[in-house]
Parts: structure tokens; C-alpha cells; sequence
């Protein structure tokens, strides 16, 4: 096992990417931000039905994780997974923003919502309700490649929470011993709704279960884009030359409560705001030089995007009642 | 005329689709070299080699799982849980992912596989081995619910249900494996959802599932000895259930009984009932519905407690004669 802290070859990427590419990165993470601020504030005012989680704080475990990967590959999300949405190849913030309203032009027409969010068309298989109900379907996603001879890979997002549900132990040893092309990724924001990482478990880090399965294990800091690009990148490298999965913890910390109901009782402000101070977005915007003024402007875009995403979920139509029997059923 | 037994007819089924159809393969527990615990795909991995007769460790839910996201993902996976009690480890999976991902996606998704699996008692095996548990999935709208009584319907069912584009519990019945009937050489199918008349008579109407359409069917002989025609009807796909040829016939008969092996209470039979009671065939009723279904306790070890668990024939002759005669 690896422990990669804080990666130093950004520098190299950069290089790599030249800066348009660095800056519509920085654009992905201020729309994801920008996505979730205006979520919580059309909770607030009562425009939303049900619930929903944010990930504001998590946005370079997003758009890192996704940067690596092809169009073809693909991606299952978890609750916590607006960022990975829109990180996705072929995403649509309108369609998502709609969906989140429960519109009938939304990803899902509006039968899905916030936690089910998914655009097959683009290989993204989905976001999912149950802690940990994506592992094993990454497994069988894994199989599907290696029968049809492809070198696609699967990455699989879930939280640090959904490594402690059964389904995990059994996929991630099933997917080791026939090589499957999977990256499991855990989101390791520190708490499984109220529950610290902690508490929860009694090895120091979550990707040292790797050595469990026979497969390799690394941490990163989920807050640095370019640490979480690089160890997703040899994840995937791996997976496609046949080598089979691996298991990446990004460490990472979600700025707000678990869902709507959470008080947080369970954690300090002071906690919160030291965490707040290794913001994802702001690292980045240094690491490419970009000055305050220049981010400022970004995120003014972000929001406007946002805006117009919610213009067109407003004035979308609901769902028609007398489809509802619709899709039960292939 | 050709006959097979029943899990000759399955595997059949299997062969003739795996080689017409490269995207399907078949995973489970001991379903390669050992040939599955029942010996329904004995010699497939010879045939198919074990990239498409996967053998699984002992993970239901990985497995389950397996099959999802495969048949998400342009393959048609049949995946066999050993017996139908370790279903319960695949319970997430099954109801919370494969049922709802098409509806909870706009229906822009689909999830064709199909998962066999064997229920039923007889066989000795207790408790935790011999459970009928096809009614918690008639419950689940998204799965479709399968139960085949002859070889015949088992080859054609099972091809349907492969090539459906939808995740289908196949459940199989273990006393039938061995039993035979005729089955035609060439691939056919069998359509989901067609319930279908196996006997006809005119005095009592049984609907019955798996293994209780043959007890019914020899019961039907005995009653027939005297003078009681029981028309026998096989719903085969018990979700989406076709009931017109159960209304037409309760119309004809007027008495209706159903046979199931499951316990009776929360079974199937209760949904059978209650569609006939507000079907027009309520007006033709000349005596109450009846319900012979397996006693509300956990399969017994000892053979002569296990076989009082669930109906029998002498059951089904003695619950049809009251209900014809006079009695209740």
C-alpha cells in the first residue's frame, strides 16, 4: 500500500493540459459548487420535494476522478454523487437540474431525482440510494468488458460508509480474482452520516482492506485535483491492460450535514472550518495561478449557468399522471 | 416423441440459446465442473468453456450484482442462486437495484437476466433448504416471477425468459427435476404471462403452481372416478399474471380452488383469490374460495412431518370433494 498525500508532478500535468484545459476543470468544480449552493437554496425556500446530499467541499474528488477516463468507460455513482454527474462525460446541467426539480425533461423524467440521477446514454449507470448498492453491479459491469473483449473500466464511487456492507467484501474478491477492469473508489469524507471514520473502523486507512483481495490500495488527498487525477489514472491504466482493480481512498471532508435533517451534533464548527481551509477549489485556482479576481469571475459564470439550468427547469413540464405506470417494465 | 426430464429440458434451453447468442452466459455456485447443485448445467462448462459457465465463490449478492450490471450493460446473464433460500443474501441487490433501476431511470435503462433457482420441499434438507419464496418477488413491481411445472414449459419459459428485457425469477422446483415429458428438439418459446388451461373440466376450477399442477392434475384422475370434473389451470408466470383463462373458467365452474406449496399466508393464493372476488366472475360463485396452500411453519427434517407441511394429493382430492360435495 501507498500513501500518496499530495502529489508533486502537477507541475508535469499542467504542462500536459496546457491552461484552457486547467481552467475548464476550475469551471467543472465552480459549476458542481455552484449546482449544490442553489440546490440548498431552492430546498430552503421549499421548491424541492425530498431530499438530497452535498457534496460542497468534495468537488476535485469529482472532477478527478472522471478526468482519466474515457467517454466509452463507465461510471456508477452513489447519493453523494451531483459532482460526479456533472464531472461525467456528455453531462448536461440542465437535465440534471431539471431532474432535481422532478421534471419530465429531467435525466430520469423527473421518476428518480437527486439520488438516481443517471445518463445511461453516456455510460453513467447511475447514482444510487443504497449505501453501497453500486459495488456489486460494478462488478458485473467489469464482467460485461471482459466477455466483450473491450478495454473499457468501470470506476464505482461510494463513501467510506459502503466499505463496511458485506456486498463490498464479496465484489471486491470477486472482481480481484477474475482481474476485472474496476476502480473502486471510496469517498472517504470522514463521517457515514453521523458515524466518524474513526469510529467505524480500527485501521488507519480505509485502502490498506485492499491487501484483503489481493489487490493494490492507495490514499490521496481527495482535496488536490491533480492527486486524485494521478491515482485514478494508473487505476485505470491497470484495469485496462488487464490487470485488474484497485481500490483508491480519496480523503476528503463534505463541508455540509449528511441530508436535510442533520444538525451535526456529531462534529465541531472548528472542524469544519479547518477542513474549509484546505477548500478544493481554491487550491487548484493557486496551483494553476490564477488570482481572486480571476476566480471570482469564474464563479460569477458558474452561477449564471446555474441560473439559466434552473430557467430551464422551471419552465419544463411536470410529469403527465397518466404516464405513470410507464417504465416498470421493459 | 422425444421426452426429457425436467432439468434436461433447462439445460437444454441453455445450450441452445448460449450458442445462438454470444452475450449469454451463466453464473452461480458449483454450476461449472460439479454441473450445479441439482445437475441442470452438468457438462455446459465442456461445451462452453468457464468464461461463459462462471463459477462464483460463495456470494449471492456479488453475484446478483453481477448479473445487473452485465445486463445493464448489453449481455444477457442466467444467474442460478444453489437454492432459493440464499436469495434472502441476494435481497438488496435483487429488490432495491434490478427491479427499480428502469423505473427510477425514466425507462431509459433496461436489466435483462434472468435468476434461477430451485425451491420446494421433499427432499429432507429442513428448514433453510426448502422454502417456496416466490410470493416476496410477486410483491416487487420490476421483477417478473416464473414457475414452470413440466419440461415442456420449463425449456420454452426459460427461453422467453432469457430473451426478456426484463430481470426474471425463474424458480424452479426440485422433486421435478427428474420428472419427464415431452420436448420438442427444436428451440422454441414459451410467451411470460399466459396462463394456461392443462385440464379442462366443468365442476371445480384449481389454479396451481409448480409442482402442485402435477398433485392436481393426479388428483383430478381420482376425482374424475368419481364424477367430478376439475378443470386444472397453470398461471406458469405468476407476475404480470394473466388471469383470463382463470376468469373464463371460474365463469364455467363456479368453484374455485388454489394449490400452492408456499405457506399460505401472504402466498400467492391470496392474490389469485382476491382478483376473482373482483373479477365479473364474483356473480358466478356457487360456494367459497378455497386456499390449499402449505401450513404456516418452517419445512420439518422428519419425512412424515415435512410431508404434512404442504399439500399432497390426497389433500387436493379430499379439499375438492368438500368443496364440490358440500362440506363447507
Amino acid at each position: 500500500m501507498t500513501t500518496i498525500i499530495e502529489t508533486s508532478n502537477y507541475p508535469a500535468y499542467l504542462q500536459e493540459w496546457g491552461q484552457e484545459k486547467a481552467l475548464d476543470l476550475l469551471r467543472k468544480m465552480l459549476l458542481i459548487r455552484a449546482f449544490e449552493e442553489k440546490a440548498e437554496e431552492l430546498y430552503a425556500l421549499g421548491q424541492v420535494h425530498g431530499t438530497m446530499h452535498l457534496s460542497i467541499g468534495q468537488e476535485a474528488s469529482a472532477v478527478g476522478a472522471s478526468l482519466p477516463l474515457r467517454p466509452t468507460d463507465y461510471l456508477l455513482n452513489h447519493h453523494r454523487g451531483h459532482g460526479h454527474c456533472l464531472s461525467w462525460h456528455g453531462s448536461n446541467v440542465d437535465l440534471m437540474m431539471a431532474e432535481f426539480l422532478g421534471k419530465e425533461t429531467g435525466y430520469c423524467r423527473g421518476r428518480g431525482g437527486s439520488m438516481h440521477i443517471a445518463n445511461v446514454e453516456s455510460n453513467n449507470l447511475g447514482a444510487n440510494g443504497i449505501v453501497g448498492g453500486g459495488i456489486p453491479i460494478a462488478v458485473g459491469v467489469g464482467l460485461s468488458i471482459k466477455l466483450r473483449k473491450t478495454d473499457q473500466v468501470v470506476l464505482v464511487v461510494f463513501g467510506d460508509g459502503a466499505t463496511n456492507e458485506g456486498a463490498f467484501h464479496e465484489s471486491l474478491n470477486m472482481a480481484s480474482i477474475w482481474k476485472l477492469p474496476v476502480i473502486y473508489y471510496i469517498e472517504n469524507n470522514q463521517y457515514a452520516m453521523s458515524m466518524p471514520v474513526k469510529k467505524a473502523f480500527n485501521i488507519e486507512r480505509l485502502s490498506q482492506r485492499a491487501c484483503a483481495y489481493g489487490i493494490p490500495g492507495v490514499s490521496v488527498d481527495g482535496n488536490d485535483l491533480f492527486s486524485v487525477y494521478e491515482a485514478v489514472k494508473e487505476a485505470a491504466n491497470r484495469a485496462r491492460s488487464g490487470h485488474g482493480p484497485t481500490l483508491v481512498e480519496a480523503l476528503t471532508y463534505r463541508w455540509r450535514g449528511h441530508s436535510k435533517s442533520d444538525r451535526q451534533a456529531y462534529r465541531t464548527r472548528e472542524e469544519v472550518k479547518a477542513w474549509q481551509k484546505k477548500d478544493p477549489i481554491k487550491r487548484f485556482a493557486k496551483k494553476i495561478g490564477l488570482d481572486e479576481k480571476a476566480l471570482d469571475d469564474l464563479q460569477q459564470e458558474a452561477r449564471k449557468r446555474i441560473e439559466q439550468a434552473v430557467a430551464f427547469a422551471e419552465s419544463s413540464p411536470e410529469p403527465d399522471v397518466a404516464t405513470i405506470m410507464e417504465g416498470v417494465y421493459a | 416423441m422425444r421426452e426429457l426430464t425436467y432439468a434436461e429440458a433447462l439445460r437444454e434451453a441453455l445450450r441452445q440459446t448460449m450458442h445462438a447468442d454470444p452475450t449469454v452466459f451463466m453464473i452461480g455456485e458449483d454450476i461449472g465442473v460439479y454441473g450445479g447443485a441439482f445437475g441442470v448445467s452438468a457438462g455446459l462448462i465442456d461445451e462452453f468453456g468457464p468464461e461463459r459457465i462462471i463459477d462464483t465463490p460463495i456470494s449471492e449478492a456479488a453475484l446478483t450484482g453481477a448479473c445487473i450490471g452485465a445486463a445493464l450493460t448489453g449481455m444477457r446473464p442466467v444467474g442460478e442462486i444453489q437454492f432459493m433460500d440464499f436469495i434472502t443474501l441476494a435481497m438488496e441487490q435483487l429488490v432495491l437495484q434490478a427491479a427499480k433501476i428502469r423505473f427510477m431511470f425514466g425507462g431509459k435503462a433496461k436489466v435483462p437476466f434472468v435468476l434461477r433457482t430451485p425451491a420446494g420441499s421433499g427432499t429432507g434438507a429442513a428448514a433453510q433448504h426448502s422454502q417456496s419464496l416466490e410470493n416476496w418477488f410477486v410483491h416487487v413491481p420490476g421483477l417478473k416471477v416464473v414457475m414452470p411445472s413440466t419440461p415442456y414449459d420449463a425449456k420454452g419459459l426459460l427461453r422467453a425468459a432469457i430473451y426478456d428485457d426484463n430481470p426474471v425469477i425463474f424458480v424452479e422446483h426440485k422433486l421435478l427435476y427428474k420428472t419427464k415429458g415431452y420436448v420438442p428438439e427444436e428451440p422454441y418459446e414459451i410467451p411470460l404471462s399466459q396462463s394456461k388451461v392443462v385440464r379442462e373440466g366443468t365442476d371445480l376450477t384449481i389454479v396451481a403452481t409448480s409442482i402442485m399442477v402435477q398433485r392436481s392434475l393426479q388428483a383430478a384422475e381420482i376425482l374424475a372416478q368419481v364424477g367430478i370434473q376439475v378443470e386444472v389451470i397453470d398461471p406458469r408466470t405468476l407476475k404480470p399474471l394473466d388471469m383470463n383463462p382463470i376468469v373464463a373458467s371460474v365463469k364455467k365452474t363456479g368453484r374455485v380452488m388454489v394449490v400452492h406449496e408456499a405457506v399460505k399466508t401472504g402466498g400467492f393464493g391470496g392474490e389469485v383469490v382476491a382478483r376473482i372476488m373482483e373479477s365479473e366472475a364474483f356473480d358466478y360463485l356457487e360456494a367459497p374460495v378455497r386456499r390449499l396452500a402449505g401450513l404456516d411453519i418452517p419445512i420439518p427434517y422428519n419425512r412424515t412431518l415435512e410431508s404434512h407441511a404442504v399439500p399432497q394429493v390426497d389433500n387436493i382430492v379430499d379439499e375438492a370433494r368438500k368443496l364440490v360435495r358440500g362440506g363447507y
